[in-house]
This record gives structure tokens, sequence and C-alpha cells, in this order.
């Protein structure tokens, strides 16, 4: 296919489309509020007016403000209607044709939309991801032609390495470098590897992009494929994401039809391939190791490190791991230059994050900032602080491998560096908000319980260690803990995070650790010696 | 079923398939995708152990999943499990006597927006709490005495 051809589509695309469009959430979580009923009502209101030339309805991505959900929003006034029902639909057809309706709408200046930079978001809401008419509408794969015809592979991890883009699967490794340790293996395979294994409880963030703009992934991929030289692709999803497996087959399929995705992409000698291997609930599969094993069909348990993947991976052959969320910067990135996107954000970390606000706090959903952004911006004014009027005590980041960080340090900005000297990660991007009523110490509970569940038991210090502190931690829990446990937990925590196999281990300390550092008060109201301090020599690890 | 061309890294995928068209995976099952794949029983029970998808014990009718993410934990999600458990004296994971419901949990199903969120027989809702759960079930249990 030529680019003539390419601009043809996308100008058949939009000349389809009618002079009103009613764009309604598709995405899972506004299918669980009923869109999909409501979606089918507007269509039969539509057609019933006798409108069908004039007003279309179409299902969209997620538009960010799931608390808020059913949404649709109606072009080209940009009107946003909230928690619409069926028996709205006939007012809400009205009122796009000049009438007017009682339905709920959300300020356009809302802080929630207001402050969004959407990059990685950027057709979110606005495209309709069963159709790749949709996405070429949206200058889509006019990066991966322009690539595949006028750049060399070498000039793309360049332009990768320059831009600063960092990996969004939470450690934060710099893209660029990846990309070219990966080129650099003389190798026939290689393989890409898109990791969509979202298993932090709370974060929903890949989850959203899958759903709401499937091809994206893929063009990230087959430019990263071109990159390093690979010719196959795979992108682990989670079992749980049964409409984001519907929706990236059915996008991988219109891709090979149109000659995106199989031999000969764009007349190029370029060959890539995308298969879908599909997880079965295990949270350790997110270790880039363990991924790979379950790739290959084996039980998810990592392997040492070293050798890394860009020298070993898949079938012992140099792989490219990456999260959903870096491959869907890449289409973006490439059309724009790495100039753009680096100046975005701050210093060390480019660019934007999206975050899955939720918890307790008024507007749960999508958001997608620049880094460096506070987190008071983000949980206070975008997120409209805690229900009920409530205070907020902590936020949560990076799920069971991050830390809680107290209400008082909320004007730490959010990027790599800032939070780990907090004693929290960036992580994928889930973000839950705490209110007065949340027991720290259950939280920290809860995570232990999470990750002595998930641990593969392939190491002792992670099968054991985190059997021992969700012991500890429910003794202190049930108050009958004493300060000797506490110092017990504390040299645990050192010990699982320094000898552990894997990330899960080694972070699973994390919650304990911050909650210890930050509430240590609300642990000691709980010991049965809690007026007899420092009675026992303290251990090396509690000084943190 | 087998189209995965036989190979053994398709493993993961044959079982998914196997679960969905059985329900379950017996033991025989296993044996029988063991010999297909030229893999050991060994590595075929490993794995299916391994992860939590696969289940060895035939479910209820219905199925009830919970999610316990951490942003329904955080909005009580833990009540309606023990709503549920000592209504039907079933714990997380098992099947009520009359095999109508099974009672199961989640690490987080993504739909944190609308937290706790509960899946029936595979369909998400939101904004659960103890009775609207209970109701629900309750609903299955006639529907299936009937």
């Amino acid at each position: 296919m030529e680019l003539p051809e390419l601009h043809q589509i996308a100008e058949k695309e939009r000349a389809s489309q009618k002079p009103i469009r009613l764009r309604i959430c598709v995405a899972a979580g506004c299918q669980s509020s009923g869109s999909l009923a409501v979606k089918k009502k507007l269509e039969d209101t539509v057609k019933e007016a006798g409108l069908s030339d004039k007003v279309q309805v179409v299902g969209v991505g997620c538009l960010k403000m799931c608390s808020q959900g059913p949404l649709v929003q109606a072009d080209p006034t940009q009107t946003l209607y909230a928690k619409v029902d069926e028996t709205q639909a006939a007012g809400l057809v009205g009122a796009v044709n000049g009438g007017h309706c009682h339905c709920a709408t959300v300020d356009p200046n809302d802080p929630f939309l207001a402050h969004q930079f959407s990059i990685v978001l950027e057709n979110s809401g606005l495209i309709d991801p069963e159709r790749i008419e949709s996405y070429i509408a949206a200058e889509g794969y006019e990066g991966l032609y322009h690539v595949l015809r006028e750049k060399t592979p070498t000039e793309i991890v360049e332009t990768v390495i320059k831009s600063g883009l960092r990996g969004r699967g939470g450690a934060g490794y710099p893209t660029g470098l990846k990309w070219a340790l990966v080129a650099k293996m003389q190798s026939p395979r290689k393989f890409v590897v898109c990791n969509a294994d979202e298993g932090d409880p709370g974060a929903f963030m890949d989850r959203s992009v899958l759903e709401s703009d499937p091809h994206r992934i893929l063009e990230g991929m087959a430019i990263a494929g071109y990159a390093i030289g690979a010719t196959q692709g795979y992108i682990y999803v989670r079992g749980e994401y049964p409409l984001a497996i519907k929706r990236l087959q059915g996008a991988i399929r219109q891709a090979k039809r149109l000659g995106m995705l199989g031999g000969h992409i764009f007349e190029s000698p370029f060959d890539f391939n995308i298969d879908l291997r599909i997880g079965a609930g295990a949270f350790v599969c997110g270790e880039e190791t363990a991924l790979m094993a379950s790739i290959e069909g084996r039980r998810g348990q990592p392997r040492p490190r070293p050798p890394f993947p860009a020298e070993s991976g898949l079938w012992g052959q140099p792989t490219l791991i990456n999260n959903v969320e870096t491959f869907a910067n890449i289409p973006t990135l490439i059309r724009k230059g790495a100039d753009w996107f680096s100046a975005i954000g701050t210093e060390k970390s480019k660019g934007t994050k999206v975050f899955a606000l939720a918890g307790k706090i008024t507007n749960t959903g999508l958001i997608e900032v620049p880094m460096g952004t506070t987190l008071r911006r983000i949980v206070e004014e975008m997120g409209g602080g805690v229900e009920n009027g409530g205070t907020v005590k902590a936020v949560q980041t990076g799920g069971p491998s991050g830390g809680c960080i107290p209400a008082d340090k909320l004007d730490t900005p959010v990027d790599y560096e800032s939070l780990a000297a907090i004693g929290s990660i960036m992580g994928s991007g889930g973000m839950i908000v705490m209110d007065q009523s949340t027991n720290m110490v259950d939280v920290a509970r809860f995570f232990m319980e999470f990750c002595m569940d998930e641990s593969c038991g392939k190491c002792a210090p992670c099968r054991a260690g985190t059997v021992q502190m969700y012991r500890l931690l429910s003794k202190i829990r049930e108050g009958r803990g004493t300060q000797q446990d506490i110092d017990m937990l504390n040299g645990l925590c050192d010990l699982l995070r320094n000898t552990s196999l894997c990330g899960l281990g080694q972070t699973a300390p994390n919650p304990t650790l911050s909650t210890l550092r930050y509430f240590r008060h609300e642990y000691e109201q709980l010991l049965t010696d809690s007026t007899v301090n420092g009675q026992l020599p303290k251990h090396p690890a509690n000084t943190t | 079923m087998k189209r995965h061309q036989y190979q053994a890294d398709s493993l993961i995928e044959v079982l998914h398939s196997a679960q969905q068209l059985f329900g379950y995976l017996e033991d025989g099952l296993l044996l029988y995708i063991a010999h297909s794949l030229h893999v050991p029983p060994s590595r075929v029970y490993g794995v299916a152990t391994f992860y939590h998808f696969f289940s060895l014990k035939p479910q209820g009718k219905h199925s009830c999943v919970i999610c316990l993410g951490t942003a329904c934990y955080v909005k009580g999600a833990t009540q309606l499990v023990d709503a549920i458990s000592q209504t039907y004296g079933i714990k997380a994971g098992q099947t009520s006597e009359d095999g109508q419901v099974s009672l199961l949990t989640a690490r987080c199903v993504g739909a944190c927006g609308i937290a706790p969120a509960v899946v029936y027989d595979g369909t998400v809702s939101g904004h659960g709490t103890s009775e609207n759960v209970i109701e629900k079930l309750k609903g299955w249990r006639e529907d299936g005495a009937a």
C-alpha cells in the first residue's frame, strides 16, 4: 500500500462521518454500567426520528471519567453527558439536534479534564476501537509507513534514545537503550514482546489503552520490530480482560487484511507478525522472565538475570520486552519527533504518564498528565479530593510493589526519582486514594497476603518470607503483637529486599516498609506492650 | 481443539480452550493433553495448578466473582465476601452444597472506577453491596430450585 492509498482510506472515513456524532464509551468500565444498552437505544431513537443522515452513534474507547459512566460525548459541541441511561436517549438525541434535555453534563473546564495532556490516550474516546479505518483517519499507521520507507533502523533507535522515553512498566529503564541493546545482538531470530499482564490490583490503564486504541500498540510494536530486526511479536495479555483480548484479535485481523502486519508491510522488505498469548491469572507473570516462560507454555517462574532477555529471551533468542504504555507512546513519538517529546515532562522523566485514579476519591477514572505534576494536583484538583468531603490519609502507588505516600508528602512531583526517594515507586500507574477510615496495618497486611498468594515459590526468601511477614502483620493487627514483632518485621523486609530472586520478592516489603515509616504510630497503638519502647536492642534494619 | 499444531508451547492456550469446553480440568483430560502435546504429565499438572485461572474441580452452575483489588478492598469488598460466606456457609473458592453457586475472588478485574465490582457469570457489575449481592444469589438459587 502506498501513502496516497492510506490517505484515501482516511479521507473516506472522514467523509462518512455525519455532522453530529454521539460518541458513547464502550470500554469495560462503562459497559459494566450498561453502556451497550444505551448505545442500542440511542441508535434506535436516531432511526425512529429519521435523523440517520444527520446524526451518528459511534462506540468509542474510554472517555476517562469512569465514575460518571456511561459517558456520551456529542460532536461538534463537545458536550460530555454523564450517567446516561436508556430513558434519557430520546432527550439526548433531541438535545444535540437543537433541543434541551435533563441529562447531567460534565463541565469541560473541570480540572479532571482540563489538566490532562494526552499522548497515549490521544485517540481514546475519539475513535472506534473496532475499526482500523477510524485509526487511520487519526493519522494512524502513517508513522510506520514513513519509518519503513524513509528511515534506517539505527535512526529509529536513536530517535527513541534522544526522546528520553523510559519504560512505563514501573522500573523506568530507558527504552532507547533497551532497543539499542537488542538491535546490536547478532541473531537470525529476535522477538518483540508487549507486556499487557497488568497485574497490579487497582490499575486499569493498560486495559483502557488496549480497549480504546488497540492499533496503536500494533503500530508501536511493528516500529520496534523494524528498529531491532525482529519479525515476530507477542502480546501477553491477562485472561481477566476478555474485551481487550477480543479487540486485539480484531485489530490484528484487520491490520493483516490491509497489509500493516504480515509479509512485506507497505511493500517494503520488512515482515512482522503479532500473536496473542493469553495469561491465566498469575501476578508474577508481569516479571519479564516469568512472562517469557509463560509464553513458552511453562509455569510462570522467573529465572535469575543476567542473562537479560535482550541477550537470551524467548527460546533463547534476543527479546525486547516493553509495557503497553511504552509501545503506545511510540507512534506519536515517531510522528512528532524526539524534540517534541523530550520537551514534555521533567529533566529525567520525559513525556506523560497515565494513572488510574481509584479508591476513596470523587472522580475515579483515567488521567494522563505530564511527568512532574504534583500528587496534590492529581488527587485534590483533578480527582476532586476524597468523596463525601473526607480528608486524604495516604495515596498508594505502584500496587503491591509500591508504597503508601502520606498526605503531607502530596507536593511530591510524579517522576521516577522523586517517588523512589519517598519509598514508593512509579509502578505501572495505579493510584489508590485512602481516607482516614483506612487502617494502614490492614493495608500492609492486604498487600502481604497478595504477595504471599502470588509468590511462585521458586526462591525461599519470597516463599517463606512473605508467609512469615503476613503472620506477623496479622498478629499485630489482631492486637497480639509486641515491639519485637515490629523489629522482626523490619529484619524480614531487609532480607526479602536483598535476597529474593525477582522483582516480586524484592519489592514485596515496600508497602510494609512505607507504612512502618510514615504510619508507625498505627502499628504501635496495636501492640500489647506499646508503652514499653526501646526495651529490645534495635535491629540494624530499623534505621529506615 | 488442537489446532495449535500440537506445539508444546501452546499448552496454556490448549488448557484455556479445554476449560472453556469442559468447565474444569479433569485428571483424564490433563493426561490426554499431555499425550497429545508430547509433554510429561507432570508439566501439564504443574502448569494447570500454577495458574489461578485453571480449576481442577467442577464449578457451580453460577459463578460469583468478587474483586479484591486494592480499589475494591478499600471500598469494602471483603464485607461482600463475608456476607456470602455467612449466608451460604461457603468460603471463597468453594461451591455451595446444591452446586448452584461458586464463590470466587479475583485480584483485579480492572473495573476500579465502579468499585466494589462483582462479576456474575462473566458480567461485570459495579457498586456491590452486601444486600444486592445476596439478592442476586437468592435469585439464582430460586431459579435452580424451580
